[in-house]
């Protein structure tokens, strides 16, 4: 090597050939990355689904697939909506204060669009196990009826609302759907319309 | 350019010396075997390592010809497995050489793990040795993981669903990452496409290369021994350490009694107990995924349930995924939580002895824990041992520093 070196020059081709070359590398990379994104076919199977309620008796529940996702649908009959505040003071969030788990339409004591009709993603919002239905009250003294997550323990009541002192952070999920007849609700749709 | 013609010539072919002289051979040989000097007192502890190796080959080997046979779709990936067992020739036996093979794996490198902790192998000199070694648990892990969910059973699906969703417990992009790891709203054919991607070319490649490193990384610095004492600093006249000796033909040929004695026990429990009682392979996961209803009874292979014990302890999502996270990437930090003058347990104090016991019983009751129902006593006892297993590590700087050591000798001791 001679001493008739550019080292200023050398330092800035070296640190010019690195960035560009990591730029490039990066640029590169997002194609990769994104293409374990949900694709064009899976967002398409998110189609808002029909479900006829027309046939559910009272206490009676329905589970059906939106979007890959399980769904309940259960009709609370007079007694059960009777339940609802008993179990407040043990909730986490009685009064559905956490945003994204519910559209603004279900923002009430009911967690619904009508009263009778709950529907909550059957999906744990701790880790995502399909909570098991325990609807009858007791045998513990402060169970009023709900879902009973098998995996890790956690309990909601029936309007989904998480109890204080389990895993799952929040009440469950409600999904956008709307009435578009009187015995049919339509799962994934925007707009709560009754 | 390394010169060795005047030995080859003595002892090689011409043709060793045409190979050698464009490819070091003989040279690699000598470095990494015939001439790599490894203490004449290893006791049966370290057995583990080259087992993991025969472990690791079996893998490729059963999982290459599983591939053949198996189809990476929701629709045909339980019926295709059910396929291997009854109509492939000989199908059954690699299946279950395979999902033995996991179990063992992790037999194996826990127990490989634990023999670096008695006799301080991951201290200084061997730090890299050990974070290697750590990767490549992590990377078995992952692996053990996306493969479990191949078979597309009950306990597949809802395992990996309930994993997968450990991810959303991380602020704000945790909603996010979750949906882009599964690449759909939902467990669905999509996830069993990559994972089968993940578990049968990512992870082994970068597992392959990091035993390769690993064994690099070894060889430079030279293997621990049970009594911990360096036996590069004791050279005979001839180079060679006086209390080492080249593992070939010395330590091939005696761990070659060990490789046979644990081909017994793995062919016994292939032929005997591939199921191990619901250890090995869970009874839920006879029953193909059903998205509708999970299992009554949830619970992870045995070799996670320790971590899955500690995440459950906690009756916090956030805080239950940042506990097990840490219990699971702690053990890295041991090189630098030991401050031990001494490497063995046989020169330790009272101190590391019972932290080290205490250690132990908490690790096996966690994963014995993890198998059982998340109530009542056992949630108390979770977390007990959960504290416990922290405090190994967290308390490690100040107990290996005021611990009464006893002097370690000059050169290697033989028991028995």
């Amino acid at each position: 090597m001679t001493d008739d070196v550019d080292r200023n020059r050398r330092h800035f081709l070296t640190v010019a050939t690195a960035v560009t070359g990591g730029a490039g590398l990066v640029a590169v990379a997002i194609p990769f990355l994104a293409s374990l994104k949900p694709s064009a076919r899976a967002q398409a199977l998110g189609a808002p689904v029909e479900v006829p309620i027309g046939s559910l008796e009272p206490g009676e529940m329905i589970r059906v697939m939106w979007r890959g996702r399980l769904v309940y649908v259960l009709r609370r009959d007079e007694e059960m909506l009777s339940r609802l505040p008993s179990s407040n003071d043990l909730l986490r969030d009685p009064d559905s204060e956490v945003v994204e788990q519910q559209p603004e339409f279900a923002v009430n004591e009911y967690r619904s669009l009508k009263p009778e009709y709950l529907v909550v993603e059957g999906s744990c919002t701790h880790l995502g196990c399909a909570p098991l239905a325990e609807f009858e009250v007791g045998p513990a003294d402060d169970w009023f009826g709900g879902f009973f997550c098998p995996c890790h323990g956690s309990r909601f009541d029936l309007a989904g609302r998480v109890y204080k002192g389990v895993p799952a952070p929040t009440n469950l999920r409600v999904p956008p759907y709307r009435y578009i007849r009187e015995d049919v609700i339509m799962i994934g749709a925007e707009a709560g319309s009754a | 350019m390394a010169r060795i013609e005047s030995e080859v010539g003595t002892r090689g072919s011409a043709f060793m010396k045409w190979v050698d002289d464009r490819f070091p051979f003989t040279e690699t040989m000598k470095y990494h075997i015939t001439e790599y000097y490894a203490s004449k007192n290893f006791n049966w502890w370290y057995i583990f390592g080259v087992l993991a190796m025969v472990v690791l080959v079996i893998q490729l080997l059963t999982g290459i010809f599983l591939t053949m046979n198996y189809k990476p779709a929701a629709v045909d990936a339980f019926a295709s497995v059910e396929y291997i067992m009854r109509d492939v020739e000989w199908g059954w036996l690699i299946r279950y050489m395979h999902s033995t093979g996991a179990s063992f794996f992790f037999i194996v490198v826990y127990l490989h793990m634990f023999r670096a902790m008695l006799y301080g192998s991951y201290q200084k000199p061997r730090e890299l040795i050990w974070l290697i070694g750590m990767l490549i648990f992590f990377v078995l892990m992952a692996e053990g993981f996306a493969g479990y969910l191949l078979p597309w059973g009950q306990m597949s699906y809802w395992g990996a669903q309930v994993i997968i969703s450990l991810f959303g417990a991380i602020p704000f992009v945790g909603e996010a990452l979750v949906e882009w790891i599964r690449g759909d709203y939902a467990i669905s054919d999509i996830t069993l496409n990559r994972f089968f991607a993940f578990h049968v070319i990512l992870l082994p490649l970068i597992l392959i290369a990091l035993v390769f490193l690993h064994i690099v990384a070894l060889h430079h610095v030279g293997s621990n021994n049970p009594d911990g004492v360096d036996i590069k600093k004791n050279k005979g006249p001839d180079g060679v350490p006086l209390d080492g000796v080249a593992f070939h033909p010395y330590h091939t040929t005696k761990d070659l009694v060990g490789i046979i004695v644990f081909l017994m026990i793995f062919s016994s429990v292939v032929f005997f107990a591939p199921d191990m009682g619901g250890y090995f392979l869970e009874h839920a996961n006879f029953e193909p995924a059903n998205t509708m209803a999970t299992p009554e009874h949830i619970a992870p292979v045995w070799y996670y349930t320790p971590y899955y014990a500690i995440l459950r302890a906690v009756p916090d999502k956030f805080w239950g995924f940042v506990l097990f996270g840490l219990s699971v990437v702690l053990p890295v930090f041991l090189p630098w939580l030991d401050r031990s003058r001494v490497k063995s347990i046989r020169y330790r104090g009272w101190m590391y002895k019972s932290a080290l016991g205490i250690f132990i019983v908490s690790f096996v009751m966690l994963g014995w824990l993890g198998v059982q129902p998340a109530e009542g006593v056992y949630v108390m006892l979770a977390r007990i041992f959960s504290i416990l297993y922290f405090a190994f590590f967290i308390f490690m700087p100040y107990y290996t520093t005021i611990d009464k050591t006893k002097p370690v000798p000059d050169r290697v001791v033989y028991h028995g």
